[in-house]
């Protein structure tokens, strides 16, 4: 089964994160006072071949931890969805689907 | 015979040229070295040079690790073997894990092109050998992602265990300490930020560069005997 990934990489709390920062203060100058702890990030998606979604998932957190986050400075969130059936195809578990699996590293 | 500096060549990489004539001034023999090489016989140091290696996709230098090369430095670094990287090579030595810390983007977001006038802070490394501590060099710093950073533990380690090489006199991109440069605990590995190679002819400006890189002939030449 083909499990879709959304990694999404951002700064550690505590680092600086200028980027973040800029956009908050142009947010500000819109007028959109209220809006807070701006963090800006990468997000990455990808398909991976597993027999289960923790499989799926336990991959995914080892390719970010040895390419897609240097964890000096940055951590990841990764959400696993498991497929949902094609409605052209049979195969498939629809008791299943959409179902979501969430981690940090 | 003259000592051998090979220059490490990425996809990307744009200051290998200068630095060839940089060593050149400074008395050694420069040989390019392609990424796709596995070895690094006959080579008396490294440099990985400036520029955006793998075109800096993902994190600056964090493709250019998996280079077939790194291997080679790796070994060559583990054996003593003196390895410098310049600006791009600080950023690809530490997603190497070679050295300790990160470089992230600047605090103020602003590209820096500019001579920077640096410290020199330590004379254990192979960057830095028999230049007086306190000594201040005028280098040019070119770089968007210079702003070095680590924990606070390994700060006080690097503080207390003389591999702070050099610190900017007016911080230019919020680096921690105003870290210009670290050596590992052996002093044979260095990244620095500034660019030494570009300030080796009065021409440009600046000829401080080749105090830096006539130290690192210096210790290839005691390290052959």
């Amino acid at each position: 089964m083909i499990f879709e990934v959304l990694v999404e990489v951002r700064l550690r709390r505590g680092i600086a994160d200028p980027q973040g920062a800029t956009i908050e203060k142009a947010l500000g100058m819109l007028g959109f006072a209220d809006v807070s702890n701006v963090r800006a990030g990468k997000s990455y998606r990808f398909g991976v071949q597993a027999a289960g979604a923790e499989e799926a998932r336990l991959a995914a957190e080892d390719l970010c931890r040895r390419l897609l986050t240097n964890p000096v400075i940055e951590e990841s969130v990764i959400t696993v969805e498991t497929p949902a059936p094609h409605p052209d195809r049979s195969a498939g578990d629809p008791t299943v689907a959409g179902a979501g699996l969430d981690s940090r590293s | 015979m003259s000592v051998v500096v090979g220059v490490v060549v990425f996809p990307g990489s744009n200051c290998e040229h200068d630095a060839a004539e940089a060593l050149e001034a400074a008395g050694a023999t420069p040989r390019l070295v392609w990424h796709t090489e596995t070895s690094l016989r006959g080579v008396d140091a490294v440099i990985l040079p400036g520029g955006f290696a793998h075109g800096d996709y993902l994190r600056p230098g964090a493709l250019a690790r998996f280079s077939p090369i790194m291997n080679a430095v790796g070994s060559f670094a583990a054996s003593g073997g003196p390895v410098v990287g310049i600006c791009n090579g600080f950023q690809v030595l530490t997603e190497a894990r070679l050295l300790p810390g990160a470089l992230q983007k600047n605090s103020g977001l602003t590209f820096v092109c500019r001579d920077a006038e640096i410290q020199i802070e330590s004379d254990r490394c192979v960057l830095s050998g028999g230049i007086a501590v306190g000594t201040r060099l005028r280098i040019p710093i070119n770089h968007f992602e210079g702003n070095y950073i680590c924990d606070e533990h390994t700060l006080a380690e690097l503080e207390s265990e003389g591999r702070i090489v050099a610190r900017y006199v007016v911080n230019p991109n919020g680096s921690v300490a105003s870290i210009a440069g670290i050596a590992n605990a052996s002093g044979n590995v260095v990244g620095l930020m500034p660019h030494p190679e570009r300030a080796v002819n009065p021409l440009t400006g600046s000829t401080d560069g080749l105090t830096m890189l006539r130290a690192l002939v210096r210790s290839c030449a005691a390290r052959v005997g």
